[in-house]
């Protein structure tokens, strides 16, 4: 019997020591184990990134690579590897970066994961660092914007601009990123325009500028009049100011690809992190945690709001997002109820379940399978 | 002006040797490329060979390329000897994978010798399949197989997709399918994945079929000329649907080594184009089956050797993706003058 407790007691510790590792707070998290890791000297850091696509995409990769320009700029070496996969040859692209002699190796898309954590189990001298998963070593961090409040900007002017009360979603992949992504920016609208509703069309494609713009004219010709989007191209933006109505961008400033349609964009401001990073790993401070970090940080923001947004959007854009930076403006708190009309929360949710969410707020319209 | 007409057939030797020489010739071409964009040639190989072959690691990453590479260019071989333009192997080979890792997933608890070769039927019963589909509507229909295989590839690709970020999800919320359990992995023989074993038996295999066996004639025969196909009394549709079943089926099977083996899961893109490569392999093989392991493998060292480029030299991988792509046009484009001459045309009651 005593035998059973303390196993029942030990998988509970076990549980709560992953639950630490994979919570995915603002503040840095412990890995629960010493990393041992040794601080580098600046001249001799050496900096390997794997990106998932070009370098001038104009979108994702880019704002990852500005990070690397900057990075540069501050003196420090860096190396990179373009279009690498989701796939075994991510690996490969690792270890080459570990033969050239990288002590930091940041990669860049949820699939590298994997093949991030394989490489770092057997280099324990070297830091690894992956975007948007949820892994952690003793030597081995992640990290993600924590785009949803400059999502939930990015809902203030959309709320502010639509006549019709229907705005338009292209999201990407049904998974916690976007979804969280949808209701953070429903929020946004909600607190300015109650009556608005967020209607969502998936495209199972993060890059594919016609199924984009296919679905963005869908929304359009179902009588939306600002599309928002969880894409890495410009396609809906483009579909948009076709049909005389407006659009939000994504990752990287676009006014220039739809003059007539671009309001203003939620970005990942990359740079900010990695010269943070790589300096903790100069003076020793770096751990091996859950970064997700937002305005506060400057590793989110929004781009300039264009001319086209509605009067009075720049001041209640400025008023949440200082009060998200002081703290007196708290996303998903209060009751929060899900598309049905079902009381989820009573009193605002955990960090880590707004990481991983999986169903729709009120006030949203689209359906998610399985 | 100009018309082309073609050489005489030149002997087994000397169309060796000129192959040889065409390759030499794209190197140089590429070489003086490499100069001008300011980077040294002798280094640039260098570098290419050392990034393919210069550590037990990348031997094995080389492999890892040119085993699928061999075997989905075997598929491909006996389609293109009947001058069926199977392009498709991309997609078998996504279908190929896709009936492996249905019982890799669910059928783990089997033991490997059960459920490895359980993997391979299901790898070749699904990429013959999806070969089928275009054999069939050319034969039923007189499509273009050369339009339906590519669009099929999509598909394939897309139906990969589908499983990822649907109902193969890993539970979780990540957007991949489970990592296959040990059995579910093919062993390694002399540190390189059994795929290599499985390479050579199948070239042997395709060769003697092609070469010894009444049914690779009657493709040859097929490729030559259906109406002279017909006349020797061969059944020319089930001829074609064997062919191409066993064409996809080949291509299915490296679905299949390439997931278990290299992956240890299915991912949206794990045939890295590879499908897609072999139909430049196949061709600079002229059809022969011992020749594609020469050609894959080369083509292995390229592709495994450029990536390390982009590391060891810091050239831009637009522009090593641009080299590779000189050094084939230079070889097809030599394979070209081998075997055709451009002769200066009589004009019309013009000087002789």
């Amino acid at each position: 019997m005593a035998k059973r407790l303390l196993a029942i007691i030990l998988a509970a510790v076990m549980v709560f020591a992953l639950a630490a590792c994979t919570a995915p707070t603002g503040e840095p998290v412990d890995g629960g184990a010493e990393s041992g890791l040794k601080p580098i000297a600046k001249e001799d850091v050496k900096v390997g990134f794997v990106y998932i696509g070009d370098i001038n995409d104009g979108g994702y990769t880019q704002a990852h690579d500005k990070g690397r320009l900057a990075l540069e700029a501050a003196g420090f070496e860096c190396l990179y590897k373009e279009n690498i996969p989701e796939s075994a040859d991510c690996e490969v692209a690792v270890r080459e970066l570990v033969d050239a002699g990288c002590n930091g190796i940041f990669t860049t898309s949820v699939g590298h994961m994997d093949y991030t954590e394989t490489v770092a189990k057997e280099y324990p001298e070297i830091y690894f660092n992956h975007a948007t998963g949820y892994k952690t070593l003793p030597n081995m961090c992640n990290y993600m914007g924590r785009v949803i409040e400059a999502r939930y900007l990015a809902g203030i002017v959309a709320g502010m601009k639509t006549e019709a009360n229907k705005i338009g979603y292209v999201a990407a992949m049904q998974i916690p990123e976007c979804i969280r992504g949808i209701n953070a920016f429903t929020l946004g609208v909600q607190s300015v325009n109650p009556e608005a509703t967020v209607e969502v069309i998936w495209t199972n494609t993060w890059y594919d500028p016609a199924v984009e713009k296919q679905a963005a004219i869908e929304l359009l010709d179902k009588g939306c009049d600002v599309i928002e989007q969880h894409q890495d191209s410009p396609a809906p933006q483009l579909a948009a100011q076709e049909k005389g109505k407006f659009a939000i961008g994504y990752n990287t400033p676009t006014p220039d690809a739809a003059p007539k349609a671009y309001l203003t964009a939620p970005l990942f401001h990359w740079d900010k992190f990695y010269v943070d990073c790589v300096n903790r790993v100069v003076d020793g401070t770096w751990e091996p945690a859950s970064y997700w970090e937002g305005l506060a940080s400057g590793w989110v923001g929004l781009d300039e709001l264009s001319d086209l947004c509605a009067e009075g959007t720049a001041e209640k854009v400025e008023a949440a997002k200082q009060g998200i930076i002081d703290g007196s403006l708290v996303l998903f708190s209060g009751e929060i109820k899900d598309q049905d009309g079902n009381v989820k929360y009573t009193d605002g949710m955990p960090n880590e379940d707004i990481y991983n969410m999986n169903w729709f707020i009120e006030g949203v319209i689209g359906t998610i399978d399985g | 002006m100009f018309r082309i007409i073609k050489k005489p057939e030149l002997s087994p030797g000397r169309a060796v040797l000129s192959q040889i020489l065409a390759i030499l010739v794209s190197l140089c071409a590429a070489a003086i490329i490499v100069l001008i964009l300011g980077y040294n040639p002798i280094e640039f190989y260098a570098n290419l060979v050392k990034g393919a072959l210069g550590s037990a690691y990348r031997v094995r990453a080389t492999f890892n390329k040119a085993i699928p590479l061999v075997i989905l260019s075997l598929g491909t071989l006996i389609a293109f000897k009947m001058k069926f333009w199977n392009i498709g192997a991309e997609g078998q080979m996504c279908m190929g994978a896709f009936g492996a890792a249905y019982f890799a997933l669910n059928f783990s608890h089997l033991p490997a010798y059960v459920l490895l070769p359980l993997m391979a039927l299901a790898g070749l019963v699904c990429g013959g399949i999806w070969a089928l589909i275009p054999a069939l509507l050319k034969v039923k229909f007189g499509t273009s197989e050369t339009l339906v295989t590519l669009m099929l590839n999509y598909v394939a690709l897309r139906w990969i997709t589908y499983l990822q970020y649907g109902p193969w999800r890993e539970v979780g919320g990540m957007p991949k399918i489970a990592t296959f359990e040990a059995n579910a992995v093919l062993p390694s023989v002399f540190g390189i994945h059994i795929g290599w074993i499985i390479a050579l038996v199948l070239t042997v295999f395709v060769y003697i079929l092609m070469t010894r066996t009444k049914f690779g004639y009657e493709i040859s025969v097929l490729g030559e000329s259906q109406a002279t196909a017909r006349y020797a009394g061969i059944n020319v549709n089930k001829t074609i649907v064997i062919a191409i079943l066993l064409s996809g089926a080949l291509c299915g099977l490296a679905g299949m080594v390439q997931s278990s083996a290299v992956e240890k899961t299915l991912t949206e893109q794990f045939t890295g184009g590879l499908g897609f490569t072999a139909v430049i392999t196949t061709y600079l093989a002229r059809l022969s089956a011992p020749a594609i392991i020469v050609t894959s493998f080369l083509f292995a060292i390229l592709l495994a050797g450029g990536s390390f480029l982009e590391t060891s030299m810091r050239i831009p991988i637009s522009m090593i993706y641009a080299m590779q792509a000189v050094i084939i046009f230079f070889v097809l484009g030599s394979e070209f003058f081998l075997n055709y001459k451009i002769v200066p045309r009589a004009g019309k009651g013009g000087a002789k």
